[in-house]
């Protein structure tokens, strides 16, 4: 608020949790500001929309003014000039005004996280970003853009700044605003004070303040925390409303506040505007605001909003490790139980079996806790495909749908770093030049559709682009060249397409600097693969392509298939599992010195021994011995898995092995089962893509084509 | 952590260090004590694919996943045959708890600064990866362990 902020009155150890709440507050300011810029760019034509984008800056400013972010506070004052005049129509909210806003959020952001850690933003991208702006604001015509705001800041491209002081009642008729605020526990509990807020109003104009403490209880019935002063205000102004309420802007959801206007004083001189309306009753006071001229709409109550609390994420961490041992504990009690036997055991599975079900259902609520919607991410996005915007030279538009969709706040922060990549991919590759969607007859702003949405308890996220889709032709001769294939192979659409997932695999042949980066579209699939995620396409020729990732909603636990092979327990991921048979020995064939399929269903898949693919066993499971599972990798390819018994089917808890140790190649992860014991989780795709690799023949080999 | 000698050099006069000293294969070492987390008995560990030999496996450290190194042939001194009388040291390598597999602990060693001399250049380059220093008490020698490079190096790609 006041540029001497609580740095005066408080230590640097009381005001370092307040820094902090800062810095998570800047983050849900940016994305209500790039949300609302987003919205706004796509023909919201709410004024509230706009009225939280400007109070998403309007804060920013504030806190860092209090911290005493110099930086932050000049360019978070631009912005806000530039929103300002967009609230109040002297600039259009059209195409190019929010790019540039939208970029300025951008520059905003990285302002707030060099803040943050103490590093710096390039002083190239501030000179353009507030030129981006003053250009906005370039109407030499007059006092368009008038800055109503007082902070003492040297700001280099406001047009026509006005001293308010200066302005003799002559030139701008002066108002009597007459103000009711009562703050609420709030105000001051984020430590705003009421005469701070004077002091701003003092500088509007002449402001009288009456005290109103009758409703203070007697000492006996006083709570100390509760509020019960509230004022009424006159203020003579010449400023207008949006001045007076931009005082209590940061304070506006934590104070009651009425502002009406007076009739002027007889001594006025005569106004130039037309006369304000007659006092209106305090209750009629609300309806008066909303007709009156303004554009804003206020608002005095904040937006209905289900009431949350904020907790710190390593309680709930905490939290879902317990729950994860709990399952654990169930499991081992489960285990003990089987093993009694009469009536008494009888009674205690029913009991062992409730208390199973509830597990899951606090398993599932804790989880439900750490969910968060995937708009944080979707509107990382959006910033990132304004970047990749201005290195190609492509228009670009995002379409986010699902952004409420809800996934494990670990799933969201696993899925950047992949999600960026197929982003930047479906761009730079997917998308045609703008030369080329005119000559395909597309509009020059290629699409890029991104939506979230749940499915079969996975989350489905799709990045779908409306391109040329895959050029296959090309796919295969750069496959056959790089020697992923040979030239003669008789290859299937699908097969085509997927052969970009192949390590060593990418399109372009000089790495160009945004997909490039030595990171192809194999390691995308890695990393979703390492959250137990799928990764498929498809692209229709001229149309474009659509890449779909299925993943857990969490990463916690599994359902998984227990079985046994050479003395070891280990789990199949339920996902991945088709079906069990026994195999019969007729149905089991040789083929070449080593490979062995197995007929299932008609289809011959190869059997692969769980335990020889592991190094548990060095000589396969004869034919005909234990149990075949058949399994599915992401791109559909099934093989048969031999292992020597099946267990149960039951839920485990997931447990990383690279906290202690490291990533194992065919493992995807660890658990901990009933009797204590670690069993490993099987990465079934790891074990269908080693069988592939450790083909011994050249001749690559196309599995049902 | 990584130039356990050096350090304690630099602070000589300080107060003399707290060592755990364990036998494995017939040799004796040993490990800060500020490094040891727990000391329990050997139960069968989970064998894990992919990894060296002296890796015995993993186990479950109250929820956690603790690889098993298998102390002596990791010093390429044998391959333990482990029993219920053998213990594991849980030791934490600075990001890490690796559970070691060692014959038995010997003692608490309080080794003043002087005690502790840098490392001489050995034969095998895995065995001088693994010994910070040697510790003199009376008429023994104990090689001190670097903890940071008990497992084995991570070789994989960086995604």
């Amino acid at each position: 608020m006041a540029p001497k902020g609580p740095n005066d009155w408080l230590s640097q150890d009381q005001l370092a949790p307040i820094r902090v709440q800062f810095f998570q507050e800047c983050v849900e300011h940016l994305a209500e500001l790039e949300s609302g810029l987003t919205g706004l760019d796509h023909g919201d034509l709410d004024p509230e929309t706009i009225n939280t984008v400007f109070r998403a800056a309007h804060s920013i400013k504030g806190g860092a003014g209090i911290f005493g972010l110099d930086a932050l506070v000049r360019f978070a004052h631009d912005m806000e000039t530039v929103l300002a005049a967009l609230r109040s129509g002297q600039i259009q909210p059209d195409g190019p005004a929010l790019k540039a806003l939208l970029r300025a959020a951008d520059v905003l952001s990285d302002l707030v996280g060099a803040a943050r850690d103490g590093s710096a933003v390039d002083p190239g991208r501030i000179t353009a970003a507030t030129g981006e702006l003053a250009g906005l604001l370039g109407d030499p015509g007059g006092n368009a853009g008038v800055d109503e705001d007082d902070l003492d800041l040297d700001i280099d491209f406001t047009p026509v700044a006005i001293d308010l002081d200066e302005i003799g009642p002559a030139e701008a008729p002066r108002t009597h605003w007459r103000l009711a605020f009562r703050p609420l526990a709030e105000l001051y509990a984020s430590a705003n004070d009421p005469l701070m807020l004077f002091g701003e109003l003092a500088r509007l104009g002449d402001l009288s303040v009456r005290l109103d403490e009758t409703a203070t209880p007697f000492l006996q019935d006083l709570n100390p925390a509760d509020p019960h002063l509230s004022w009424t205000l006159d203020l003579h102004t010449a400023s207008d409303e949006t001045a007076i309420r931009e005082v209590f802007e940061f304070v506006e959801r934590d104070c009651e506040l009425q502002i009406t206007a007076r009739p002027p004083a007889p001594a006025a001189p005569e106004a130039a505007t037309p006369p304000p309306p007659p006092e209106p009753s305090p209750l009629a006071a609300r309806a008066s605001l909303a007709a009156a001229p303004p554009p804003t709409t206020p608002t005095i109550a904040p937006p209905a909003q289900a009431p949350t609390i904020r907790v710190d994420l390593e309680r709930v961490d905490r939290l879902i490790d317990l729950v994860s041992e709990l399952v654990i504990g169930e499991a081992t009690l489960a285990e003990r139980a089987s093993a009694l036997s009469g009536t008494a055991s009888a009674q205690l599975f029913v009991a062992v079996d409730d208390l199973r079900r509830l597990t899951r259902d606090i398993q599932e609520s804790v989880m439900a806790i750490r969910a968060q919607p995937v708009k944080s991410l979707f509107q990382r996005m959006s910033r990132l495909v304004r970047e990749v915007e201005a290195q190609t030279g492509k228009q670009v538009r995002l379409i986010t749908e699902g952004d409420e969709t809800e996934v494990d706040r670990a799933v969201i922060e696993r899925l950047t770093d992949p999600l960026t990549h197929m982003i930047r991919n479906s761009i730079d590759h997917g998308l045609e030049s703008a030369r080329g969607r005119v000559e395909a007859g597309k509009p020059v702003q290629g699409t890029v559709r991104l939506s979230a949405s749940h499915r079969a308890g996975r989350i489905v996220i799709e990045v779908a682009d409306d391109g040329a889709g895959i050029d296959r032709e090309r796919v295969r001769a750069i496959a056959a060249e790089r020697g992923l294939i040979n030239t003669a192979d008789n290859l299937g659409d699908d097969e085509i397409d997927n052969l970009i997932f192949e390590p060593g695999f990418s399109t372009m042949e000089q790495a160009s600097d945004l997909s490039g980066r030595g990171v192809g579209m194999d390691v995308v699939r890695r990393s979703v693969q390492a959250l137990g995620g799928r990764i498929s396409l498809s692209s229709r020729a001229g149309e474009g392509t659509t890449f779909s990732l299925s993943l857990p909603l969490t990463l916690a636990v599994m359902d998984g298939m227990l079985v046994n092979v050479s003395g070891q327990c280990l789990v199949i991921p339920l996902t991945a599992l088709l079906e069990s048979v026994k195999p019969e020995p007729a149905d089991v064939r040789r083929l070449g010195a080593h490979a062995e399929v197995i007929a299932i269903r008609g289809l011959h898949v190869p059997l692969i021994d769980l335990g020889a693919a592991l190094n548990y066993r060095q000589r396969p499971a004869s034919a005909g011995q234990g149990v075949a599972l058949l399994v599915e990798d992401d791109a559909g390819e099934r093989i048969a898995l031999i292992v020597d018994e099946i267990v149960e089917q039951r839920q485990v808890v997931i447990k990383s092995l690279e906290t202690n140790y490291r990533a194992l190649r065919g493992v995807a992860a660890a658990t901990i089962l009933g009797d204590g014991r670690v069993a490993l989780i099987v990465d079934v795709n790891a074990i269908i893509a080693a069988q592939k690799v450790r083909r011994p023949s050249p001749d690559r080999q196309v599995a049902h084509a | 952590m990584l130039d356990l000698a050096r350090s304690g050099h630099a602070d000589a006069g300080a107060a003399p260090r707290e060592l755990i000293t364990f036998r494995a294969a017939g040799q004796d070492f040993c490990v800060d004590a500020t490094i040891v987390k727990e000391v329990r008995a050997w139960t069968p560990a989970t064998l894990l694919p992919d990894s060296p030999d002296y890796v015995r496996g993993a186990i479950n450290l109250r929820g956690t996943i603790l690889p098993i190194v298998d102390l002596a042939a990791r010093l390429e001194l044998t391959q333990t045959q482990p029993t219920a009388r053998h213990v594991i040291i849980v030791i934490w390598d600075g990001g890490r708890q690796i559970g070691l597999l060692v014959d038995a602990v010997c003692d608490i060693l309080q080794a003043p600064q002087s005690a502790v001399q840098p490392r001489p250049n050995l034969p095998s380059e895995t065995v001088e990866s693994l010994i910070a220093a040697l510790v003199t008490v009376g008429d023994r020698m104990v090689g001190l362990l670097n903890p940071a490079n008990v497992l084995p190096a991570v070789a994989e790609e960086a995604a």
